[in-house]
């Protein structure tokens, strides 16, 4: 908009055109700062501003009134008072009384506000300080408004005639200029007010409108920043705990949870693309070889078998990911019920037992009668058979797997602190695992060197991990010598905990886990 | 048996089909719903085996839910690419008589398929006692006898047993098992279903001459008499 100074005959016109333009834009700046009534900040602030306006509007306006009517009462009052007292003098004294009276009173009158005419039959002054009577003034009890001169200052003032016997009549009033002073005075004020009323209102609504903006637009940039991409941002929290945090700490809640749940789906496509890969390439050359070379059926048709069994192994990773995808995302809490866990678990362990007896080894269920527990049974069935299934896997011969339950005491701070809580262990005598094995045990597709000769996928125990998250539980491993032991910690229903905890056998353990108070029972 | 295909893939259909045909079953096809709906109402099938997602407006559960609705009680088995949970249960609850996701082994289908031709043969008359070929099944007393000897069983060895005398002359896979006798829904990493088998082999065909329980290759197994 600065002209080039290069063309001179142009300098006049761009020099007006800037001159229109500035309004435009300083109009532009101020809609954007006000943001027309389409921003809630806005209509908030007018709102409130409004509301304030009007109501000190209606204050000062019920003021006024109030104090104009008052002092209008106590005019008609005292000449009411007055004119009585008046009329009594009359009916003691008769006239000459009432007008010795009335010149007493005018000397008495210190405001000199007060207004007397006592007139004859003829309409001729007896006494009082007005010069004659008002043309106005015809009818008697009934108050006049009168503009009167007195001593070169014009007034207004307010008089009632009253009759008195032989047709004398009297007039008393007041002028009330002092009156309308003090109302113009009393006006202008409360004027004045209701101005700097206004201005604050405005200034009000400003700051109003600001600190609304201010907290909206942290929330708006946080979420747009998050909608851009930028996951990691969250709303930042004033610490001060009141509506506008909580509001922020709702967000950053879900933001958490929304960007666990990504992350969980690009565990799995990462899974996909990478660790899928090499089962379908062991599929696929199986097959292409075989098209290839194959010498006779037999070799064909044993390859083609080959090739669907691989397939099959795929189909099945492939269940597991989505299944445990599934789990991680929550939604699995439909079937959630209270049942036994006991016949669960002795029905797991027979079904195992079978197999560890070929392998050399057995299990051992160390557990009370009864155990009420609130979960989804299909997924405890599958998380514990996981377990047992991994430990049979690594049990040497003779071993002894130990399936462990015992009840206790949550004693990690927070919401679940002192809840009940169970403890479900299944422990080997293998060869155990490292430190290092123990922290990445239940990532998916993980295999410790020592397991990468077994079947398996490296998907048992990131399913089972996601089975006791789901179930607002945490999954340990501890190492035995020998062996592992990997544990599952599951909150128990809070109402028939209590009840439960006698049905315990004698020689189940309750563990009290003060040594683990690093331990956090936390919500998934 | 008589059995009716609905199912919108022509290569599954066909696999499906040439394998139902070769053993010895007659198969009526359908692409689509609407037809699907159209055979299912208007003649007498054994089993129906029906694809959830169909095209032609008219889906799975809705054609289930119709012959339902019309007291036909013919055995549907329900074939889905959703495996999820809750899509079995919805589909068991629409009046399925069982559900297969795929990718399926045809043999699964196959032992499943006759599984349901024969529960709706014979589910009229309740069974007290069961009888092949010299071993016999008491199911009120709960024992077992072969040639007149007792075998004794194990609570769970029994109604394996009792599980595979009742589908005696078909195939039994072992996702069958898991659920028909343990209720298990999911599948264990390792064959725990063999050694069981094994056991019972031990007790019931071991100190005999002929063996009962086979073992079908790439499917499960069959108890049956020769």
């Amino acid at each position: 908009m600065i002209p080039a100074p290069t063309e001179p005959d142009e300098q006049d016109l761009p020099e007006r055109r800037r001159g229109f333009r500035l309004p435009r834009l300083s109009l532009k700046a101020l809609r954007y700062h006000i943001g027309g009534l389409r921003s809630a900040g806005v209509r908030f602030a007018l709102g409130y501003a409004v509301l304030f306006w009007v109501s000190a509007g209606l204050f000062l306006s019920v003021i006024w009134w109030g104090t104009a009517s008052l002092l209008q009462r106590q005019v008609e009052a005292s000449v009411a008072a007055d004119a009585r007292a008046l009329s009594e003098r009359w009916s003691d004294g008769g006239l000459s009384a009432l007008a010795l009276t009335i010149e007493d009173r005018l000397e008495d009158n210190v405001d000199d506000d007060a207004l007397y005419l006592l007139v004859d039959p003829h309409g001729e002054r007896i006494a009082g300080n007005l010069p004659s009577w008002p043309e106005a003034v015809a009818m008697s009890n009934v108050w006049y408004q009168l503009t009167i001169k007195r001593a070169g200052i014009r007034g207004v003032a307010e008089v009632q005639s009253f009759d008195l016997p032989k047709n004398y009549r009297l007039l008393v009033g007041r002028d009330v200029r002092g009156r309308s002073t003090l109302r113009h005075l009393l006006t202008d004020t409360l004027f004045w007010a209701w101005g700097i009323i206004t201005i604050l209102t405005f200034v009000g609504a400003f700051f109003v409108r600001s600190m609304f903006r201010r907290m909206i637009s942290s929330i708006a940039r946080t979420t747009s920043a998050i909608a851009h991409g930028d996951m990691d941002r969250r709303v930042p929290l004033s610490g001060r705990g009141d509506e506008i945090d909580e509001v922020a700490e709702a967000i950053n809640e879900m933001l958490d949870r929304i960007k666990r749940l990504m992350d969980g789906v690009k565990q799995v496509s990462n899974a996909i693309a990478h660790d899928l890969r090499t089962p379908i390439t062991r599929a696929r050359a199986q097959l292409e070889y075989a098209a290839l070379h194959a010498k006779d059926e037999t070799t064909l048709r044993a390859a083609i078998e080959e090739g669907v069994s691989d397939l099959d192994n795929i189909t099945a990773v492939f269940e597991a990911l989505l299944r445990i995808a599934q789990i991680e995302a929550g939604s699995r809490r439909s079937a959630f019920a209270t049942f036994d866990l006991m016949p669960v678990l002795s029905d797991i362990v027979e079904l195992y037992e079978p197999l560890a007896d070929e392998q050399g080894s057995r299990i051992v269920l160390r557990a009370p009668d009864h155990l009420q527990f609130y979960g989804d049974r299909s997924m405890i069935q599958q998380a514990v058979s996981n377990l047992i299934d991994n430990a049979i896997k690594f049990s040497p011969h003779n071993g002894t797997i130990t399936v462990a339950v015992a009840t206790g005491f949550n004693p990690a701070p927070g919401d679940r602190a002192g809840g009940r809580i169970i403890t479900i262990d299944v422990s080997d005598q293998g060869q155990g695992m490292t430190e290092a094995d123990m922290e990445r045990a239940s990532e998916r597709f993980f295999r410790a060197d020592a397991a990468r000769n077994t079947p398996g996928s490296g998907l048992g125990l990131s399913l089972v991990q996601a089975i006791v998250q789901l179930h607002g539980g945490v999954l340990q491993f501890y190492s035995r010598s020998p062996g592992l032991c990997v544990r599952m910690y599951l909150p128990l229903p809070e109402d028939d905990g209590k009840k439960q905890g006698t049905d315990m056998t004698e020689d189940s353990q309750t563990y009290h886990l003060q040594d683990r108070p690093d331990l956090l029972l936390s919500q998934s | 048996m008589r059995i009716l295909l609905v199912e919108d893939d022509p290569t599954v259909r066909g696999f499906v089909a040439k394998g139902l045909t070769e053993t010895g079953h007659l198969v009526e096809q359908a692409d689509n719903g609407k037809d699907g709906l159209f055979l299912a109402v208007s003649e007498k099938f054994d089993v129906i085996i029906l694809d959830r997602m169909l095209p032609g407006g008219i889906d799975g559960l809705r054609i289930l839910e119709t012959l339902r609705s019309q007291a036909n009680a013919t055995p549907v088995l329900i074939l889905s690419a959703l495996a999820d949970v809750d899509d079995r249960v919805a589909g068991l609850k629409a009046g399925g008589d069982d559900y297969l996701t795929k990718p399926f082994a045809f043999s699964e289908l196959l032992a499943r398929v006759e599984a349901l031709g024969r529960r709706g043969r014979n589910e009229s008359a309740p069974q007290t006692k069961l009888e092949i070929n010299g071993l016999e099944m008491d199911l009120l007393s709960r024992t077992v006898k072969r040639e007149g000897q007792k075998i004794d069983l194990q609570p769970r060895e029994f109604r394996l047993l009792e599980f595979l005398m009742r589908h005696a002359g078909q195939v039994v896979t072992r996702t069958m098992l898991l659920e028909g006798v343990w209720d298990y829904h999911f599948d264990p990493q390792t064959n725990v279903i063999d050694v069981h088998v094994s056991r019972l082999r031990q007790k019931v065909d071991k100190p005999f001459e002929q063996p009962l329980i086979h073992t079908v290759r790439n499917a499960g197994y069959m108890l049956r008499a020769d």
